[in-house]
């Protein structure tokens, strides 16, 4: 396997496993605009205690999962309280406060980074969202997945028919918090270099869109949606310059005098499909519809008559 | 004095995320929408200004423009983008789901626009910032020992009367008392006679030149352009104008100048690296203890997402 590839590969596992660490709570009808800051957290965990305490890469991973898991448990407590736009400013705010924790330690590495001296090879973050991915489909199948989509959908009448609300919300956000760590410290130990900039504001927007466009209904949404925008890149890196040479040969000019295309002609077509996705099919790409469509099991699922139960 | 002479750079700070807060607000308070093309609209009002004034009209249809000609073609622009949002977003969901409010649709969407307007003016003019060549900001006045720099005592004035402007249209005028009906309740609003396909457009306008006139004052004052400056100004507005309150114009401008007081206080004391801190910790504080704002109301925002 070449490095491009495995570059390719590792970094598609890591936004797989972020993908579901948003995607969780999303399930339940919050959304997480402060992802970046719990993989911070999950990062530069795993980063100090690989390079300060040099632990082995699988105590980083665990130690890092778990830290992001207690911070995302202790903050959902109290901010969970809000609602809606205050919610997603309070996840907000949270991420910003976490880079600046770091930006102003001196321990972290502050605005230099850190390196980490523990590296993985592409397969174990390949492995471990696989794994990820099973779990997110088993939690989605039990009596809690259950719960939090009924939250998601009226939390008043789930309240009314004994759902604990609060306790739902509170283990979903510490789920995705704890996965969103993971993500951190596989990011960390492939790239073997963690700095704040890496987790700016921007990636918990790209993220929160990959698992909106992916479709939030089901556990296949943030795979699809992941992968596509992970991929989508590294498409458009071979294909946008073939097509600026097509277009400048059809104005008859010569090709070889021009500068390749901006790299932002990606974050343009992630706009555009966030618009037209939002505007045509809000739900996103992913639906319950769809997947019944491609099941085996749909037909026992319709009535007769050919209607949805 | 110096103290007092950090207060007074904070109250110019301020009149700028004031004037973006109160932006964000209208959209907020009145359309429940967290509109985040916001910053996008006060970057675009400066950037558009700086090349006009920079190169003139596109296609070589003029030479360069005067600087106050070219800001106002840029407030403009970004009023006539808050339009097109408005469109594409806020209409469609309007039109598709007879109900915009109660979806987090319109958010992600804008969220979309802010990387199509911020990627298409980088592609345009490069990621670089920009010199912006306006007047002689270092042209001060002595008021009482206390220097003040004309350009930003103009601009404070400026926005002290368009916010003035403001507050005096939404409790007089006709499309005042549509907006604050639109904010209770649109459904009533639209029973009892108030033309929603009007008034909300207006709302958009509203928003957008207030972050157009943010861009073109923060040009003026700072001297500087470029494509990530709506960023951080605008995420700094966000947090004003959630201390503030959600909704209320007059939070949006205790909220705003609140923010560039902890922001220019932190940096006397602390220096420049513990802004993030100080102003995000004090929204987070905030947020828990008192979630609705000094000033807001408890109803705003609180609408399922």
């Amino acid at each position: 396997m070449s490095g491009y590839w495995a570059g390719i590969l590792s970094i598609l596992a890591v936004n797989i496993i972020f993908a579901y660490a948003i995607f969780i709570p999303v399930a339940t009808g919050q959304l997480n605009l402060g992802g970046a800051g719990f993989q911070a957290i999950g990062a530069y965990t795993a980063a100090f205690l690989s390079a300060s305490v040099g632990l082995s890469v699988t105590f980083t991973l665990l130690a890092a999962t778990i830290m992001a898991g207690i911070a995302g448990g202790a903050l959902a407590f109290p901010i969970l309280r809000t609602r809606g736009v205050y919610l997603i400013l309070a996840t907000f705010a949270f991420a910003e406060v976490v880079a600046g924790v770091i930006l102003n330690s001196e321990t972290l590495g502050g605005a230099m980074g850190m390196s980490v001296p523990g590296y993985v090879e592409w397969y174990v973050p390949c492995i471990l969202a696989g794994a990820v991915t099973v779990f997110v489909f088993y939690l989605m199948a039990t009596r809690f997945g259950l719960n939090m989509r009924a939250i998601h959908d009226d939390d008043v009448v789930s309240d009314l028919m004994g759902v604990n609300v609060r306790m739902t919300k509170v283990i979903a956000f510490a789920i995705g918090a704890a996965l969103a760590g993971l993500a951190g410290g596989l990011y960390a130990h492939t790239f073997t270099y963690v700095e704040v900039q890496g987790f700016n504001a921007m990636v918990s927007i790209y993220v929160l869109l990959y698992v909106l466009l992916g479709g939030t209904q089901t556990a296949w949404g943030p795979i699809v949606g992941a992968s596509f925008f992970t991929l989508l890149p590294e498409f458009l890196r071979a294909f946008l310059p073939k097509l600026q040479v097509w277009v400048l040969g059809v104005l008859g000019q010569d090709a070889a005098t021009v500068q390749p295309p901006d790299e932002s002609w990606r974050f343009v077509l992630l706009g555009v499909i966030t618009v037209l996705m939002m505007a045509f099919r809000p739900e996103g790409f992913v639906t319950r519809d769809l997947v019944d469509r491609f099941s085996w099991r749909s037909r026992r699922l319709r009535t007769p008559d050919g209607a949805k139960s | 004095m110096l103290l007092f002479q950090q207060l007074v750079s904070s109250l110019m700070l301020g009149s700028v995320y004031v004037s973006v807060a109160i932006a964000f607000t209208l959209t907020i308070g009145i359309l429940n929408f967290l509109n985040f093309t916001i910053p996008t609209l006060f970057m675009l009002a400066a950037v558009v200004g700086w090349a006009l004034s920079y190169w003139g009209l596109p296609f070589g249809l003029s030479g360069a423009l005067a600087w106050p000609l070219a800001l106002a073609v840029g407030v403009a622009m970004s009023l006539l983008v808050s339009l097109l949002v408005e469109r594409m977003t806020f209409r469609v969901m309007k039109m598709r789901f007879g109900d915009s409010t109660e979806h987090a649709i319109p958010l992600v969407s804008s969220l979309g626009f802010l990387l199509i307007i911020e990627n298409l003016v980088r592609i345009a003019y490069g990621s670089d910032a920009q010199r912006f060549a306006g007047p002689d900001v270092e042209l001060t006045a002595n008021i009482g020992g206390i220097l003040v720099r004309v350009p930003q005592l103009v601009n404070l004035i400026v926005i002290a009367v368009v916010v003035m402007g403001l507050a005096w249209m939404l409790r007089y005028s006709r499309i005042g008392r549509g907006l604050r009906a639109i904010a209770e309740n649109p459904d009533a609003a639209n029973i009892l006679g108030v033309d929603t396909k009007v008034i909300v457009p207006i709302v958009f306008m509203l928003s957008g030149a207030f972050a157009g006139i943010a861009g073109a004052a923060f040009a003026v004052n700072y001297g500087e352009v470029s494509p990530q400056m709506g960023e951080d100004i605008g995420s700094k507005a966000i947090a004003g104008m959630v201390i503030g309150g959600l909704g209320s114009i007059w939070g949006a401008v205790i909220g705003g100048l609140l923010v560039a007081l902890i922001e220019i206080m932190t940096i006397h004391f602390f220096g420049a690296d513990t802004i993030q801190i100080a102003v995000w910790g004090s929204l987070l504080v905030l947020l828990l203890v008192r979630p609705q704002g000094l000033l807001g109301h408890n109803a705003i925002g609180k609408g399922k997402l």
